[in-house]
Order: structure tokens, then C-alpha cells, then sequence
């Protein structure tokens, strides 16, 4: 580049030759070798280290701990193999740590900047990523592959801790003690519903939870229901059996990953939003 | 091997001329009906002009929605539909069709020496079925948009309530246009030769365009299968896509990158054959292997088939084929450098005039080099696991395709301008629009590599904070970039308006289309071409100061 700059200087047109000519460059085989292999050369070494490095990243050891992950619109989930459901990744400093990844909506792409790892979660198949944190502390995670209107803010954390505070974190109950309005707010907040359901009264992709408790709701058939316990539940765990009036049916399910203690609190929380 | 001697036309000798294209009908039913190539060249670009400025405005406006984290003045619906609307118009309205259709339809059939293509009426056809594609885009534009991203990927294309299938329908019917486009230059380049005209004497743009029209040919129906089928699981739910009805999402990725791939070289390819028309003539020399440049062409056309995967290397595609695509990636680099690599030998010892489209020319070497080598990054495996889907990417195609065959098209649109409209462009305004451009697109994506080796992922309507100075210098870059179009814009319509009137070849060029009158007459030579050498043989003209 410094040698092209250089012939651009030199050999600049000059007022007075608009006439002049140039001969065409000859032929160097000696040249011609010399930028045809060297680069060719570089570039096999390159190709070589990125499948190398490319395997390793793809090969997780034996003996790795396994983390489920469930993506959709917009939030992430971590199952462990004892049944804890978390909303940030926990994970043991210098053990292998496996991710079984699917997606229950859309694809989405689970980004570790940090760790340099980075795979597409796909609807209806595994994905799998694998990593070894050196050191503890938080690391960010990002959704890679767009999905929609919260894309950007489909964010989580990789939480690297001690192998005692791991154990500790990944065994402890979370519910045990606490008031039930207040899990209730770490649901709403840790499974996203707030991407798609404000506290202020403004519609957003669902109707918003300010004043909802008690309302006669009108649904998209023509009928309508009572905002109540069940019907709660209900659009918690089969969200598109009934679809409030002017929204469309794209609240993905949360069976299977809220336990009875959380729909208890999450119930609480929505009365208290008045 | 000199044995012709060339004499240049000097400007005195002006050839006698009749009436040229422009002159010899008027009215809206002689330009709407035509099947003169010029004027279907001109109205292409005055359509692929149109459809830049829109899609520019989505550019900055999307840049100045990221001026700060969350909103800054759109909610992010309309931010995804900017750039949906971005992408969707460079990408089918304007960059596949920029050169070929607006520049080569011009000058391809007066290249090789010939009246016109070898089918006139099925030219304007191509046109208007591009117009027909282009409403039905911008229809679905108007009633209610997109926010899919350019490329459409299932399921969110089919689950989105947005206005999908008209979009999807424009770019399936502008297909058309690009594949009936492309049969008629193969024709004509191979049956429209004027005595004289070898193939090794095809100007390196020629060589181009035929190697562009081969992908579009062959690729381009891929396209159109892949997006009739994302219509009908939208429409009908037929389920090849949808895992739940046993479909595959990833299938989608593969058919998609099987054309859009190779749609990278219809976007570029056109470009490097400017840049070889340019250089040659502001270097007055003869391009530095002629052969190995025209044949670049023709394999980078070929190897273009063979790298789609390299689009799903985190995708979940097999950790085989992933490796095989990457190799096959790093094969483009061959044909690649070779061109870079002899333009720049053309460039040495020769007589450089640094006129405006010879600036455009070194920025988009300039930019195609950056381009090109970051390239490199992306196809080493373990790397693109970690640039995939970043601003990396976004700054690497924005570097050979916006600083890369942007460039070329502005640098061929001003180094043709005189021959099309018979005028020049102003040389001090063409220079002021090159230094906004080249600086403003610079601020405006490199620091967009930084971004996104630092992990800031694309498609981002929210950020976290440690990226925003990025993101602000990056729009600040866009509003430079955006003063430097406007310039050009202004240059070319103060050209048409008060331009000088230009010389049959104000450029001293030996390539054919500088040897008719500006404008050209209706046949575009005044007398049937016989040539006795090559576009770029320099080297064989007798002057008196050598
Ligand atoms: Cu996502």
C-alpha cells in the first residue's frame, strides 16, 4: 500500500504531458512468484489454525457440567441437571461447562464476547457451545441472531463463581422465605415480560399489567373474562387460549419453567399493579 | 508486435455528426416506449439514482437512532423497519442493478461496437418488470413495512406481522429483470462483435459484466424458488421452514446464501470492470495482465457458487461442511488480489491523471483492500465464530460493497457522464464530493470494525453505554458521507443544467466508446466500427512528444 502511494506521487500526471504515454510494465516471473506464494502460504497457515483452534471450540471435554438453555422473545433460561431454573448463566471457575441449546420461538444466537463463543439457537434442534471460564467475575451475554422488536435488549450474564459458591448458588432454594409479591417481580422481570408488558398503562406487543386485576378483559373471539386467578395461570402456561382484543397470539409458554410457588407470586405482583 | 499505429482524435477534430440519441425523438411516449439501450441505460439510472437517496435516508436515519442507547427518537419496531428498508432497497433496487443494468446497458453494446443488445424489445421488458418489482416493494413500504432484515431468515419471516409477501413478491419479480438482463448481454457479447472485436480485445468491463450475467443466469432462480416458498409458508403454511411441521429453518439460510452469495459478485464484479476501465485510462497504459484480470472475473464467478456455508458457521451446519466452505473462502482471495495486484502494477511508472473518476477509482481500491482483508478474519473459523453477526460484518460488506462498487458506480457514472448526457461534470465540485465521500464513509465504518471485534452485535436497536462513543462517531461519519452525496448530486444536476459541453473524448481514452460523438447517435457510431486494436493499447499510439 506504502509502494502504491508512493508510485501515485511520483508518477502523478504533470501539466504539460497530457500526451505522454506509458510503456506497459513488463513481465517478472521472479516477482510474480514471490506475491503469489507468500500470501498463498500465509493463508494456508491461517486456514490451519482457525479449523484447529475451530475443532477445539467445537469438542467440549468428557467431563463438562451440563446446562440446559431455552431461548425465546426475549429472554434467556438455565436449567441445571438438580432441576434450578435460572435466569443468568451460574457457572464453576475452570471446569468445562457444556450448553444444550434450543429455542422455543425463533432462532436467536447465544454471543459470549468475553469468551470468544458465539452459536445459533434453532427452533426444534440442539445446538451445543462449550467453554471454561479462568476467571471469576460477570460477562455478558448478547442474542446475536435478530429477533424482533427486544433483540436488543435479549441480555444476560454469565455469572463464573467458585466451585463452593456455585454449588451453593445452584442448590439453594430462591423462593424459600421470600414474599410471594416479590418473587413475583423477579419473574416479571427475570422472564421479560416486561419486554411485552408495561407497568405504566401503555400497550406494548401485550396489553400492559397497570389496572389489569379485576377488569373485564374483551377477547379477539368477541367474548370476554375476569382478570382472575385462573385466568392468569392460564395465559401463563397455555398463553393463546384466549387473546385479548387487539393483540396477536405470539406469548410463547412458560409450562415447565415456572414451578406453582412462582405463578403464586407472579399473581400477587399483578394485583398489586394498580 | 506494434505494427498499427494509433492515432488519437486530438480535440480539435471533432467528427461530423448528425442527431445524437437524445435529439433524434422527443415526447414521454419516445423514452416510455424505446428500445434504444441508451435510453433504457438512462432510465434505469435514473431509477437506481432514486433508489440510493432512499435507501440513504434509511441509512441516516437508522445512524441517527443509534446516536444514543435506547431511544433516541424512534421506537424499535421503526428502528428494525430502517433497516430492513435500508438493506432490502441498496441490496435489489439498487446495488444488483447499478452498474449492469444502468452503466452496462449503455456501454456494453458500444464497447463491442454494436448497434444495440441483441434483444432491444426484451431490454425494455427487463426495465419495466424491474419497476413493476420496485413498486410492488415499495407498496409494501407503504402498507405497514418490514422488520425482517434484508434477509428474510425463517421462522421470523413467517411469524412477523409485518407486510412480508409484497416485499418478498418485489424481490421475486425484480429477479426477473436480472436474469432476462443478463441472457441478453451473454447474447450480445457473443454474436454482436463488431469486425475486430476478439474477445482478447473485450474491454475488462465486458469481461465483467459477462461474468456477472453468468451468476445472474444461474443463480437467480434460486432465488426465486427460495422466496416463492417463503410467500407460500406465509401464505399457506406449507411448513418446509417451521420445525413443527417437520421443516428446517437452517434450509431457509442455505437456499438464501445460495443465491445471495453469488449475488456478492453480481454487486462487485461490475464494480472491479470500472475500476479496470478507469485506471487504464487515467493511467494511459495498458492494464497489467490484461488476461489474468479478465479470467479473474470469470473465476470468481465460478468459486462465488461454492462459498455460500461461510454464511453458517455458527448456524449448527456440520463441523465438516463448515470447514470445507472455509477453505473454499479462502479461495476467493486468489482472483481477488490478482486484480488488486495489477491495478496497481498498471499504476506503476505510468502517467496518472487524478482526475475525479481516477479519485474514485483509488478509493475504491483503497476500501476494496480493507474490505478484502478483513475478509481474511471472517473466514478463519475460530475468528468468525466471534465477529459473526457483529458490526465486523457490517463493516466489512459495507467496505466492498458501499466503499467498494458504490465508488465504482460514482466513478463510472462521471467518467461516462460526458459520453451519456454530453456534458462534463464540474471537475472542483466532483473533487469536493469525492474527499466528503471517501473521508465520511471511512469515520463512518471503520470504527465499526473496533465495535465489533469488542462484540457489539448487529441488527441493535438498545447498547450498553461502552459502546456509544463508537456509535456517535460512527453517525457523525454518515451525516459527512451523506453532504458528500448531496455534492455529487448537485454537480451532476449543475452538469446538466450549465455543464461544459464535453469532446467526443475528453479523457484521451483509446477504448472504443470514446471513438462515437457525446452523445451518440441513434446507432451509436456514425459509420459501422471496424477495429484494428485493443481498449487499453497505449503503448501502440504515435505521438509527437514520446
Ligand atoms: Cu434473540
Amino acid at each position: 500500500m506504502g509502494a502504491a502511494g508512493y508510485w501515485l506521487y511520483k508518477h502523478r500526471r504533470r501539466p504539460g504531458d497530457e500526451e505522454k504515454l506509458a510503456k506497459p510494465t513488463p513481465h517478472s516471473t521472479a516477482i510474480e512468484v514471490f506475491w503469489s506464494v507468500g500470501p498463498l502460504l500465509a493463508c494456508i497457515g491461517l486456514f490451519h489454525w482457525g479449523v484447529v483452534s475451530y475443532m477445539n471450540m467445537r469438542v467440549a471435554p468428557g467431563d463438562s457440567v451440563q446446562v440446559q438453555v431455552r431461548a425465546r422473545k426475549w429472554a434467556w433460561e438455565f436449567e441445571y441437571a438438580n432441576g434450578k431454573i435460572t435466569d443468568q448463566l451460574y457457572a464453576p471457575v475452570n471446569k468445562p461447562v457444556r450448553l444444550i441449546m434450543t429455542s422455543q420461538d425463533v432462532i436467536h444466537s447465544f454471543f459470549i464476547p468475553d469468551f470468544r463463543v458465539k452459536q445459533d439457537v434453532v427452533p426444534g434442534r440442539y445446538s451445543t457451545l462449550w467453554f471454561q471460564a479462568t476467571e471469576a467475575g460477570t460477562y455478558q451475554v448478547f442474542c446475536a441472531e435478530y429477533c424482533g422488536d427486544s433483540h436488543s435488549n435479549m441480555l444476560s450474564k454469565v455469572v463464573v463463581l467458585p466451585p463452593a459458591e456455585y454449588d451453593a448458588k445452584v442448590n439453594e432454594d430462591d423462593t424459600k422465605g421470600v414474599p410471594l409479591v416479590d418473587i413475583g417481580k423477579k419473574v416479571y422481570e427475570g422472564k421479560a415480560c416486561n419486554s411485552c408488558h408495561s407497568l405504566d398503562g401503555s400497550p406494548r406487543v401485550g396489553p400492559s399489567f397497570k389496572g389489569l386485576w379485576g377488569k373485564t378483559e374483551a377477547l379477539a373471539d368477541g367474548s370476554s373474562v375476569t382478570v382472575d386467578e385462573n385466568y392468569i395461570r392460564e395465559s401463563i402456561l397455555n398463553p393463546n387460549a384466549k387473546i385479548a382484543k387487539g393483540f396477536q397470539p405470539v406469548m410463547p409458554t412458560f409450562q415447565g419453567s415456572l414451578k406453582d410457588r412462582h405463578i403464586e407470586g407472579f399473581i400477587e405482583f399483578l394485583k398489586a399493579q394498580k | 508486435m506494434a505494427t498499427t499505429d494509433i492515432a488519437v482524435p486530438a480535440a480539435h477534430d471533432e467528427p461530423k455528426r448528425g442527431l445524437s440519441y437524445l435529439e433524434i425523438t422527443s415526447g414521454l411516449k419516445s423514452w416510455l416506449l424505446t428500445i434504444d439501450h441508451k435510453r433504457i441505460g438512462l432510465m434505469y439510472l435514473g431509477s437506481v439514482i432514486f433508489a440510493f437517496f432512499l435507501g440513504g435516508v434509511f441509512a441516516l436515519l437508522l445512524r441517527a437512532e443509534l446516536l444514543t442507547p435506547g431511544k433516541t427518537f424512534v421506537d424499535a419496531k421503526t428502528y428494525n423497519q430502517f433497516f430492513t428498508l435500508h438493506g432490502t432497497i441498496m441490496v435489489f433496487l439498487f446495488i444488483v442493478p447499478a452498474i449492469p443494468a444502468a452503466l452496462g446497458n449503455f456501454f456494453l453494446p458500444i464497447q463491442v461496437g454494436a448497434i444495440d443488445v441483441a434483444f432491444p424489445r426484451l431490454n425494455l421488458a427487463s426495465f419495466y418488470i424491474y419497476l413493476l418489482g420496485a413498486f410492488v416493494a415499495i407498496y409494501s413500504i407503504i402498507t405497514g413495512s418490514v422488520d425482517t432484515g434484508w434477509t428474510f431468515y425463517a421462522p421470523y419471516s413467517t411469524e412477523t406481522d409485518t407486510n412480508v409477501i409484497p416485499m418478498v413478491a418485489g424481490a421475486f419479480i425484480m429477479g426477473f429483470s436480472s436474469i432476462l438482463t443478463g441472457v441478453n448481454f451473454v447474447v450480445t457479447v457473443h454474436k454482436l462483435r463488431a469486425p475486430g472485436v476478439t474477445w482478447g480485445r473485450l474491454s475488462l468491463f465486458i469481461w465483467s459484466l459477462y461474468a456477472t450475467s453468468i451468476i445472474q443466469i444461474l443463480a437467480t432462480p434460486v432465488l426465486a424458488i427460495t422466496l416463492a416458498l417463503l410467500i407460500m409458508e406465509r401464505a399457506v403454511g406449507i411448513g418446509i421452514f417451521d420445525p413443527k411441521m417437520g421443516g428446517d429453518p437452517i434450509m431457509f439460510q442455505h437456499f438464501f446464501w445460495f443465491y445471495s452469495h453469488p449475488a456478492v459478485y453480481i454487486m462487485i464484479l461490475p464494480g472491479m470492470g470500472v475500476i479496470s476501465e478507469l485506471v487504464a485510462t487515467f493511467c494511459r497504459k495498458k492494464i497489467f495482465g490484461y488476461k489474468a484480470v479478465a479470467l479473474s472475473s470469470i473465476g470468481l464467478a465460478l468459486v462465488s457458487f461454492l462459498v455460500w456455508g461461510h454464511h453458517l458457521f455458527v448456524s449448527g451446519q456440520s463441523e465438516f461442511a463448515t470447514i470445507a466452505f472455509s477453505f473454499l473462502t479462502f479461495l476467493v482471495g486468489i482472483p481477488s488480489s490478482i486484480k488488486v495486484i495489477n491495478w496497481t502494477m498498471t499504476m506503476y511508472e505510468a502517467s496518472i491523471d487524478l482526475k475525479t473518476p481516477m479519485l474514485y477509482a483509488l478509493a475504491f481500491i483503497w476500501n476494496f483492500m480493507i474490505g478484502g482483508l478483513t475478509g481474511i478474519f471472517l473466514g478463519v473459523l475460530s475468528v468468525d465464530v466471534h465477529l459473526h453477526d457483529t458490526y465486523f460484518v457490517i463493516a466489512h460488506f459495507h467496505y466492498v460493497m458501499m466503499g467498494g462498487t458504490a465508488m465504482a458506480f460514482v466513478g463510472g457514472l462521471v467518467y461516462w457522464w460526458p459520453k451519456m448526457t454530453g456534458r462534463m461534470v464540474d471537475e472542483r465540485l466532483g473533487r469536493v464530493s469525492w474527499a466528503l465521500i471517501f473521508l465520511g464513509f471511512n469515520l463512518t465504518f471503520f470504527v465499526q470494525f473496533i465495535m465489533g471485534a469488542r462484540g457489539m452485535p448487529r441488527r441493535y436497536y438498545n447498547y450498553l453505554d461502552q459502546f456509544q462513543k463508537f456509535h456517535q462517531f460512527s453517525t457523525v461519519g454518515s451525516w459527512v458521507l451523506g453532504l458528500g452525496f448531496l455534492v455529487l448530486l448537485y454537480a451532476l444536476v449543475q452538469s446538466l443544467r450549465s455543464g461544459v459541453k464535453a469532446t467526443s473524448n475528453p479523457w484521451h481514452s483509446l477504448a472504443l466508446e470514446w471513438q462515437s460523438p457525446s452523445p451518440p447517435p441513434l446507432e451509436n457510431f456514425e459509420a459501422p466500427v471496424v477495429v484494428t486494436h485493443g481498449p487499453y493499447d497505449y503503448h501502440l499510439v504515435k505521438t509527437t512528444n514520446t
